[in-house]
């Protein structure tokens, strides 16, 4: 079977089940099409050599009742992995090794899956183009110099390529669902408190989710239920009822009212995303699905909600890479000087952007002004979804305002590098479940994505919704394998 | 509102890096231009409300202190960018 890696994950379960494959032709495939592809850059560790190891055990002895039997995967190389170098994208971690396994990666192992390697990704999760990678930019597999969105691009990249059949990336801001949308894949973005944040190398605690990224929303939704668990681990985590999510997938979605939000409809949104947002409506209503036009009023103010949010929350939880314990050390005159010029070399430019932004709203004199005010606005943002979701089930928005762009195109603006997130933090904001699947292109033959937004905890009816528009939709990505060597 | 070099200096060191004279003045034009966008809040009256502090309305367990991983000093020691057998070694503190 020479098309292995072009295979869904559902497929290739079958297959291995079916035995007309085995974990290691599985395996290999992955790690022959990963080891041609070292133009995308989009791994940073690989760990093919002990993956073939682990497939050939679990063929030799085959559990497959499992729920992903044998089924070899990379994931971002934001979490950490026991014995395995886990960077962050980070200069400051480049030789960290973990001697603790992040709770999602666990539950992932435990059902039978097997670690191909670590994917690149902005560094600590801080960007919107896997630019700010100390390991260097990723390529986006649709074509050559362009960015695959951020922060999970290597990971984004791994699946539209496919350097792997599926994988798992975090969403502060965005960062599974625009990448996603980038590359012409499906991404989703659970509730927060739905997957456990322990073992993942902290951005921003109030907002920081894992979430599965696919080749359909099928193996989206099997992924979600593998990772998806109560941890005591995390003071966060959520003990709520947990569907199997992808045996009660259903494209059956008649009867269900979608809100269409007038405030998404921004100032220089390309007529090509508001085309796509009303086939996208059409989609719906061919569904059976009813839509109404909703206001969500305090839209506009979640970005700049956001850039005191996250980064006040940033500049906290990095405060702890010091040189002492674990990471980079640069050397210093005294214990002063070690941290600050560690901190210096060790971070890079807009991780430094991001701490002193942090710093400064913090700070005396500027906390009521900037961070109080934050939350308060954050809690209107909230508002504004608890007001819509008594008359809706779900929303429909544009993943992102505009397809994939050049690599270098916005780095010298930081500004315009944050708009990109403007359709994927409000739900952040709110901790809410958001998923981002693929839904055409643009005049460039980029993808484009639409996104569905639920309530807290209604993970099966988002992914529901977007089970059933995918059918209509029937996207294809248009891979020419440019990068393979 | 205008960040200027002196505050640039103050955050920096606030924020335990360094920066040079060439890298403060990047950041003040970034953070100048970030904080224009950030003022946009300022058009929103929000006297009475509540910050939202949490995201998840559970609240904090309590669990017993229990040492849970066991045996694991030296793998521990070894992330630490100094090597020492027994200690994080860091730059002398006490003359």
């Amino acid at each position: 079977m020479s098309d292995i890696t072009k295979q869904s994950l559902t497929e290739l379960i079958e297959n291995i089940k079916n035995k007309k494959l085995s974990s290691t032709d599985v395996t290999k495939a992955f790690i022959d099409r990963s080891e041609k592809s070292e133009e995308l850059n989009a791994y940073i560790t690989n760990d093919f050599t002990s993956a073939l190891d682990k497939a050939k055990k679990f063929d030799e002895k085959p559990n497959l009742d499992l729920k992903l039997p044998g089924i070899p995967m990379a994931v971002k190389d934001l979490f950490c992995t026991k014995n395995i170098k886990t960077t962050a994208g980070s200069k400051i971690l480049n030789n960290f090794i973990p001697t603790y396994e992040s709770t999602v990666t666990e539950n992932i192992w435990n059902e039978g899956a097997i670690l191909l390697g670590k994917l690149n990704c902005d560094e600590f999760a801080m960007g919107s183009s896997n630019e700010t990678s100390f390991f260097g930019n990723v390529q986006n597999p649709i074509d050559k110099n362009l960015v695959p969105g951020g922060s999970s691009g290597g990971s984004a990249s791994a699946v539209a390529g496919q350097l792997t059949p599926i994988t798992i990336g975090t969403d502060t801001g965005g960062s599974i669902r625009q990448p996603a949308s980038f590359t012409g894949i499906v991404g989703l973005k659970p509730t927060y408190g739905s997957c456990s944040r322990y073992g993942i190398v902290a951005f921003a605690s109030s907002l920081d989710q894992a979430g599965p990224m696919a080749q359909n929303v099928k193996d989206c939704a099997l992924l979600y239920e593998v990772i998806s668990s109560y941890d005591p681990k995390d003071s966060t985590s959520v003990d709520f009822k947990r569907n199997y999510y992808s045996e009660e997938l259903t494209n059956n979605i008649k009867g269900k009212k979608i809100g269409i939000p007038k405030e998404y409809r921004v100032d220089g949104m390309p007529k090509e995303i508001e085309d796509l947002w009303q086939k996208g409506i059409q989609y719906i209503k061919d569904c059976g699905a009813e839509t109404i036009d909703i206001s969500l009023p305090n839209t506009s103010y979640a970005l700049p909600t956001y850039y005191i949010v996250a980064p006040a929350e940033a500049s906290s939880n990095l405060a702890r890479y010091d040189g002492v314990k674990y990471g980079y050390r640069a050397k210093g005159e005294n214990l002063i000087d070690m941290y600050e010029k560690t901190r210096s070399e060790g971070f890079g430019a807009e991780v430094q952007r991001r701490i002193m932004i942090g710093t400064y709203v913090l700070s005396s004199g500027y906390y009521d002004a900037y961070y109080l005010k934050a939350q308060k606005v954050r809690k209107l943002i909230k508002n504004d979804f608890d007001e819509v979701y008594k008359k809706v089930d779900a929303i429909l928005t544009p993943s992102t305002p505009s397809s994939a762009f050049k690599i270098g195109e916005k780095t010298n603006d930081p500004v315009s590098m944050y708009l990109n997130d403007i359709f994927t933090v409000p739900v952040n904001l709110a901790g809410l479940p958001g998923i981002s699947i693929p839904a055409g292109h643009d005049s460039k033959g980029y993808p484009l994505g639409l996104q569905i937004i639920g309530r807290a905890f209604d993970e099966q009816n988002i992914l529901n919704i977007a089970y059933a528009m995918e059918e209509k939709i029937n996207f294809k990505n248009k891979l020419t394998d440019w990068w393979i060597k | 509102m205008s960040i200027d070099l002196k505050t640039i200096k103050h955050i920096s060191k606030l924020s335990r890096i360094s920066v040079d004279e060439q890298r403060a003045k990047k950041l003040a034009g970034d953070l100048n231009s970030i904080f224009d966008f950030i003022e946009k809040l300022n058009e929103l009256k929000t006297d009475n409300v509540e910050p939202l502090t949490s995201i998840s309305k559970t609240t904090l367990k309590l669990r017993s202190d229990e040492v849970k991983s066991k045996n694991i000093r030296e793998q521990i020691i070894k992330n630490s960018p100094q090597d020492n057998e027994d200690y994080f070694v860091v730059p002398k503190v006490i003359e």
